[in-house]
């Protein structure tokens, strides 16, 4: 029977499931569940309530920030400085707070000094043409040093008149009993995937990773989309930062010190490539997901924790070699 | 019917004459051929004519109307469209992403607008159709071959109504069947009534789908000839500087 030329072009190479099953992202997924069901076999304290609170609740700080960091990744850039940043962002809202101003107040200051990071960072990187794990390096210096000036390097943890709003905010349970920063980054990865899947802008953030030449000759606005994404990225960190104030109640100089190490690895273990052009909102959750059942696992299992950096590395390089597998096998 | 008149143009950058007082016309439905050795000027005149450069010397008429062109996109809403050498694609998208990149179908209503996917997947296939080529564009340009890459990147000058079509060097470091399919795909913008600039060192494409021959030489315009009067030998003289100039 003649194929004809309309028959070719209209045709779809790829079925939905040899997509999915060809997705790193999709392993990861199973590795995560596989894990779960391990643990829930192998221990009583990993499926109890509290338990599976504890690791939903952990799992979001790191994930919000990698859903940024997604953005980032996905142009081919990087951004460092987002631990140190969720330190500043957290410093300003709760030394604003402290300060008497409402809660408000304090969260537009924190977003305000997010964004206005992430625009220097940007354009730095988009218009100067620095590298940018050189500016974002800088920054990750600039931001804590910052927090230390801001907070004469103390324990902040009375936040004024709204301090049990903020706590209520970052530690309550509004719906179902799940923790409201779960609910958070549920919301924040929704938008996220609508915005890399349906806009005009997430196009270009793709376009971009892919080539950027070709991304600049076609007319799309390159300088301005990477500003964006640096932006938000430090929003991401900011909105973290705000969240995990209201659970811990107190802010110190030292937290989100190295975070920057686990989002990355959250976000390549779920599948977006560092030399850009691929990347998803899913995957920045199921890696961070896959990180923190480790964590947990260790502890329950009863193993040493400082083997902990030992097995997110192995998870790391693991989910990319899965890559490289499937990348031969490709060319072959 | 003449598209685009060039009038005494030339390109000076500093001291050194890049494009020296060259005129010519293009018209509608004709392919021509711009020939020369590296550094004779090809490259320059062309960016002129997409907006990248400005003449220093010279005007460009459109339709009888002056051509002022800052900036390619200016360009491109005079449709003047060009496909770069290295086809300007992106790897991760796919096809019809990449002959949409930049100008996005969209639907909804204000400012609540989502990419319309349906739309540009069903004029993608239908642009690919008119090519005459076995590219589909839900897939990956990263799987596609050579000649499917230069389909995608000849359908993104198709999406508006293109009046002239730039293509650097597209026939380069591709197979001899891809080749071919590109010189098709030449055949169809001029059947389109799309007036076709053909920059290649390659003789033999030239001689194949072009209408005419413009040979450059130290950016001056040494000839401009009809491809049935003229020959390879000639031409390969009038590059190499072995014949002065001809009418």
């Amino acid at each position: 029977m003649a194929v004809t030329l309309d028959q070719t072009i209209a045709q779809k190479q790829h079925s939905f499931v040899s997509r999915v099953l060809s997705s790193q992202t999709f392993w990861v997924v199973i590795a995560v569940i596989l894990a779960c069901l391990f643990l829930s076999v192998a221990t009583d304290a990993f499926a109890t309530q509290k338990n599976l609170y504890n690791i939903t609740r952990n799992i979001t700080f790191v994930a919000i920030v990698a859903l940024g960091m997604t953005f980032v990744i996905i142009t081919g850039g990087i951004d460092l400085s987002v631990g140190s940043v969720l330190c500043l962002c957290s410093m300003v809202l709760a030394v604003t707070m402290h300060a008497g101003y409402s809660i408000e107040v304090g969260i537009l200051a924190t977003i305000i000094t997010a964004l206005a990071i992430g625009a220097f960072n940007g354009v730095l990187i988009a218009y100067l043409d620095f590298p940018p794990f050189v500016v974002t390096l800088g920054m990750l210096s600039v931001a804590r040093s910052l927090a230390m000036v801001a907070s004469n390097n103390t324990v902040v943890f009375q936040f004024g008149p709204d301090h049990d709003k903020l706590l209520a905010l970052g530690g309550g349970a509004w719906v179902f009993g799940i923790a409201n920063p779960v609910l958070y980054m549920i919301l924040l990865a929704l938008i996220t995937g609508f915005i890399l899947r349906w806009t005009k802008f997430g196009r270009h953030i793709f376009a971009i990773g892919g080539n950027e030449h070709a991304a600049t000759l076609t007319g799309v606005p390159v300088r301005q989309i990477k500003v964006a994404v640096y932006m938000i990225s430090a929003l991401s960190a900011g909105l973290a930062g705000i969240i995990q104030t209201g659970w811990l109640g107190a802010v110190t100089t030292n937290i989100g010190t190295g975070m920057e190490l686990q989002v990355i690895a959250a976000t390549v273990i779920g599948g977006a490539n560092l030399a850009g052009g691929v990347g998803t909102a899913f995957g920045a959750i199921v890696g961070a997901a896959l990180i923190e059942v480790i964590r947990n696992s260790l502890g329950l299992l009863g193993i040493n924790a400082f083997w902990q950096g030992t097995f997110i590395g192995g998870a790391i390089l693991l989910a990319v070699l899965f890559d490289r597998i499937r990348n031969f096998r490709r060319s072959d | 019917m003449s598209v685009l008149e060039l009038a005494n143009i030339s390109k000076h950058f500093g001291a050194i004459h890049a494009v020296n007082d060259v005129s010519f016309t293009l018209e509608a439905g004709q392919v021509v051929g711009l020939m020369g050795d590296n550094g004779a000027g090809k490259s320059t005149l062309v960016k002129m004519i997409a907006g990248n450069f400005r003449p220093s010397h010279g005007t460009m008429h459109m339709d009888g109307k002056e051509l002022i062109l800052h900036k390619p996109a200016e360009a491109r809403q005079h449709g003047i469209e060009i496909v770069h050498q290295d086809l300007a694609l992106c790897n991760n998208l796919t096809a019809a992403a990449n002959v949409y990149l930049g100008r996005e179908l969209r639907r909804g209503v204000g400012p609540f607008r989502i990419l319309d996917y349906a739309a540009m997947y069903k004029r993608a296939g239908q642009l690919f159709a008119e090519l005459k080529s076995e590219t589909r564009p839900r897939d990956l340009v990263k799987q596609m071959s050579g000649g499917q890459r230069q389909a995608v990147a000849i359908a993104r000058t198709m999406l508006s109504q293109a009046k002239i079509v730039l293509m650097d060097e597209p026939t380069a470091a591709i197979s001899v069947r891809q080749v071919a399919e590109v010189l098709n795909l030449i055949r169809h913008l001029r059947d389109q009534g799309i007036a076709v600039v053909l920059i290649s060192h390659r003789m033999p494409d030239v001689f194949d789908v072009a209408d005419r021959v413009i040979v450059m030489r130290r950016g001056r315009k040494v000839a401009d000839k009809k491809i049935a009067a003229s020959s390879p030998e000639e031409v390969t003289g009038l590059i190499t500087g072995a014949i002065e100039q001809v009418a």
